[in-house]
């Protein structure tokens, strides 16, 4: 017994970015020189009624229009966000209320940034084979820019609001390979929001201190750029080494490696340093900037609607990031 | 390990918008055109893939020119 992704929707927040709207508002950069220093043209931004779970809800209704799935059929759903609708209760009993899906099934939240993809994806695969459930709908949904500052350069022009689902189901042949995870919380100081919840909440200063920007009241999303990097460089090369040692297979025998999107340069350092060949190689941020826990089943769907990924496929799918947090897997078609 | 020049060399050819054989072992990296954190992020990744040398921000902040990039690589590769 196994199991399988049988199908990925995804949804983009309404709001479209440029670099020319983003120089407007940064005239210190120039439209050419983001593009040229991040690589990504067009970012996607939510309003402020429309948060994660919402996008999640509209990447499910599509899952379902898309696909033979019944609400019915569903037996256990994982969702994935760092966008909550309240700490309490969790966000996935609201979701499966306005899915309309079944009362006796599982619910659970899964707060994990951009590892969360590849995190739900080993989730997923342990509830099916444990015998828990034959159908899993995974529920992504981030919402960065509603945590960004912003007059903060680097968040607004690298991160993009977005909302995913997927639906895993038993099979009979295992085509989700061994999932390796990690994880160093002392890289919390690297990438966290700051002023978020109960530890350290919201107060009178930080209102005033950001009262011409609404007050942030959602907490602000602060970055350490070097050390992100950093760590990417140290960790995913070795993630990577060790996806391909649990599930016996060499560097050469995966046909596409789906790194969570985390930026051009993180990428293009993580390909230069494996020796991976561009063929191999997918880049989907361009278009769609990091869209944290969205940004790998984004990249596996446009990976399957260019032809890059077919029957008999091994996909490398490795996300990483905020924690710090890594996991990983391959992907058989 | 390279010797100091070539380390220059192949520096160069990490950016873009340098003109070959326009930087020298004390340059100031800060000032190659259009120097941004995006820039010492590239330097940082040129030194992990070429010399398996991960710097850090303290690395970064204690180094002026080329030749103090080099100095602090052979420091690190010594100990």
């Amino acid at each position: 017994m196994g199991c399988k992704i049988k199908h990925i929707t995804y949804h983009l927040a309404s709001e479209v970015i440029s670099n020319e709207d983003l120089s407007f508002e940064f005239p210190e950069f120039t439209a050419q020189r983001i593009y040229k220093n991040g690589g990504i043209k067009k970012r996607y931004r939510t309003i402020e009624s429309v948060i994660g779970s919402d996008l999640a809800y509209n990447a499910a209704t599509r899952l379902f229009e898309e696909t033979e799935l019944q609400r019915d059929d569903v037996e256990f759903i994982l969702f994935c966000t760092e966008g909550l609708d309240y700490i309490a209760p969790m966000t996935a009993c609201l979701l499966q209320d306005r899915l309309g899906l079944r009362q006796d099934i599982g619910a659970l939240d899964l707060p994990s940034g951009c590892s969360g993809f590849t995190n739900a994806v080993g989730m997923a695969k342990a509830i099916i084979e444990s015998g828990q459930s034959t159908n899993v709908l995974l529920l992504f949904g981030d919402t960065p820019g509603l945590v960004s500052h912003p007059k903060d350069f680097v968040l607004r022009s690298l991160f993009s609001d977005a909302g995913a689902a997927v639906w895993v189901v038993k099979s009979k042949e295992n085509k989700i390979g061994k999932v390796v995870y990690g994880v160093d919380g002392s890289g919390v100081k690297h990438l966290f929001v700051d002023q978020s919840c109960l530890r350290n909440p919201p107060n009178e200063a930080w209102f005033e201190k950001n009262k011409e920007v609404g007050g942030m009241p959602r907490g602000q999303m602060k970055m350490d750029g070097l050390g992100v990097f950093r760590f990417s460089l140290k960790k995913v090369p070795v993630l990577v080494d060790n996806i391909l040692k649990k599930n016996d297979l060499q560097i050469d025998d995966i046909d596409l490696f789906v790194f969570h999107q985390a930026s051009k340069i993180i990428l293009k350092s993580i390909q230069r340093k494996l020796k991976i060949s561009d063929k191999k190689m997918a880049y989907y941020i361009e278009e769609n900037g990091n869209t944290v826990s969205v940004s790998i089943p984004l990249a596996l769907k446009e990976a399957e609607k260019e032809g890059r990924i077919s029957k008999g496929s091994k996909v490398l799918i490795a996300g990483f990031g905020i924690g710090f947090s890594w996991s990983g897997t391959v992907l058989f078609y | 390990m390279i010797d100091e020049n070539e380390f220059v060399r192949l520096l160069e050819n990490e950016f873009e918008d340098v003109e070959e054989g326009s930087l020298k072992p004390d340059s100031s990296y800060r000032e190659i055109p259009n120097f941004s954190s995006m820039y010492a992020l590239i330097i940082i990744a040129f030194i992990d893939n070429e010399f398996d040398v991960l710097l850090t921000g303290e690395d970064l902040r204690s180094t002026e020119t080329i030749a103090d990039l080099y100095a602090i690589i052979q420091k690190k590769l010594n100990k």
